[in-house]
């Protein structure tokens, strides 16, 4: 008789350690290399810098919002994916997540034409009231939510495909409403998926910099959100820039880890 | 159906951890060399890349174009960026042949770590006020970039054009009100050609380049700041004849004549 092995323990074939331990390697050896870059002993009068308080200012909160957004408006969109059939459905998935492959430089020439001073949107709304998104934080928040979105949307749906629907079929039956299965039920069963959709989300919109600097442009205390700076300061002051890095790395592993592997198998 | 959030996910955090760099492919890796039609006058061969200033985009564009048609076993591959980030680049060790940057502090730079010697000035640049088609929020001189109401834009201080922008603001006295610092000379002219911005300040050889879309305002010359590009062959290229002889090229007459067509000041 065999005896069946204890699940997700499983020894791996032995020619596969050392491919997982190059692609390991790989991913890891370039962050050690910054680490080994990171000037420890001026590191504090790097990060005070009002260069770095308010680029980090602007990264924290135009993540969050750009998240929170995404929240609002990528939870019923995943759900639609998933959950109804309509014509054009694979054409409807496939723009959305269109924003995740092209370079995001492509996004934020895409977005100015759309929301921009003279853009399809931006131009009739500027005409009439004088409000801009370009060079202002809504304009960075919108670049990230842009690029963001898709990650939070691609993962719900995957959630939602893979919950068992026979709950939200037997909570019909008991004559739950729509609106009552689809929030008592069908919400906490994807709730995994929605916090791992969130978190990279957010982590897309905090590493976000080509479609910021091409909508939003670049400017200290406005709109110059981390990346920008790392970018800028790489030009002049390598040091800082490395500092910049460092905080990055920090505050995108401090998210990152507590993602629990249950979250991302669902 | 485990598998598919599995591989959903993987590309997802490939995107979110990677930006583009490392999951996508945006490199123009491809091979402009054609097929290898021998010629019997022209002993040169092999690959060079050349790391010029992005104001060089156009003129060096054309250059290499007809450089690479008097030598056909020639291929000159560009890499056109901000002088400071191409810097960055040849001081990290990124192959590179020939260097034209659009400062001296840059090569200066460059050359004290012996990746290049003896740089010579390609051609010079004075600087222009640029608005878009029809200027149409009126703007007239320097004085208008310290009005808060227009939005106006520089090149970032850490790039030549901004350092020189800034000098030349300096020099009339106005303090600006900019609302963005752009993080090199093309991204700023694009933004005032699109109308979202209502002036800059970039080179004469970007207004030019840019056409029909913009209009250009003279900066005094009492206060103008004229750039000089200075040009070197460095010291690890992998075909230094082949560098050598572009850069002759571009300081002779034929290459001259293509940089002043594009704007550059070639006295």
């Amino acid at each position: 008789m065999v005896r069946p092995r204890r699940r997700g323990r499983a020894r791996p074939p032995w020619a596969l350690v050392p491919l997982a331990g190059l692609a390991l390697a790989f991913l890891v050896i370039p962050f050690a290399a910054l680490l080994q870059r990171v000037p420890w002993s001026t590191l504090a009068d790097h990060l005070s810098q009002p260069v770095v308080t308010e680029a980090l200012r602007l990264s924290l909160v135009s993540a969050f919002a750009a998240t929170a957004l995404s929240l609002i408006g990528g939870v019923p969109l995943a759900w639609m994916l998933a959950r109804t059939d309509f014509p054009g459905r694979s054409l409807v998935r496939a723009l959305v997540i269109l924003p995740m492959v092209l370079p995001p430089v492509v996004g934020g020439a895409s977005l100015l034409f759309a929301f921009g001073r003279r853009g399809l949107l931006g131009g009739p709304v500027y005409d009439a009231t004088g409000f801009l998104l370009p060079f202002s934080i809504w304009g960075v928040i919108a670049a990230n939510t842009f690029v963001a979105m898709p990650f939070l949307v691609v993962t719900v749906e995957a959630g939602l495909r893979s919950a068992d629907r026979r709950y939200e079929d037997a909570a019909a039956t008991l004559g739950a409403g729509r609106w009552t299965t689809f929030r008592r039920i069908t919400l906490p069963m994807a709730a995994p998926s929605i916090v791992a959709g969130a978190v990279l989300c957010w982590a897309r919109a905090l590493g976000e910099f080509g479609a910021t600097v091409t909508f939003a442009g670049n400017l200290q205390g406005r709109t110059q959100t981390m990346p920008l700076a790392v970018f800028l300061a790489l030009e002049s002051d390598r040091e800082a820039a490395i500092a910049l890095s460092l905080v990055l790395v920090a505050v995108s592993l401090a998210v990152l880890v507590p993602l629990r592997d249950r979250w991302l198998a669902s | 159906m485990t598998t598919t959030t599995h591989r959903l996910l993987g590309a997802a955090l490939c995107l979110a951890l990677g930006a583009t760099a490392a999951c996508g492919n945006d490199d123009d890796d491809s091979d402009a060399a054609g097929p290898s039609t021998t010629s019997a006058e022209s002993d040169l061969e092999g690959t060079i890349t050349v790391f010029a200033a992005a104001s060089l985009t156009d003129a060096f564009g054309e250059a290499a174009e007809e450089f690479m048609g008097d030598h056909p076993d020639v291929t000159v591959e560009l890499n056109l960026a901000a002088s400071s980030a191409l810097r960055e680049q040849i001081l990290a060790g990124a192959p590179s042949d020939v260097f034209a940057s659009a400062n001296a502090s840059n090569m200066d730079q460059v050359v004290e770590t012996g990746a290049a010697e003896d740089p010579e000035i390609l051609v010079r640049n004075a600087l222009e006020i640029v608005v878009p088609a029809g200027n149409p929020a009126g703007v007239d001189g320097l004085d208008d970039f310290a009005d808060p109401d227009l939005l106006i834009g520089l090149c970032a201080a850490e790039v030549p054009c901004g350092d020189f922008g800034r000098e030349a603001l300096a020099n009339a006295g106005v303090t600006p009100a900019q609302d963005t610092d752009e993080p090199d000379v093309r991204s700023l002219l694009t933004k005032v050609a699109e109308g979202e911005l209502d002036a800059g300040i970039v080179y004469r050889s970007d207004v030019l380049a840019a056409g029909d879309t913009v209009a250009g305002i003279e900066i005094p010359e009492d206060v103008n700041v004229i750039a000089g590009y200075p040009i070197a062959t460095l010291t690890g290229s992998g075909a230094p004849e082949v560098a050598d002889a572009f850069v002759e090229y571009l300081l002779g007459d034929e290459g001259q004549a293509i940089l002043a067509s594009w704007g550059f000041d070639t006295t």
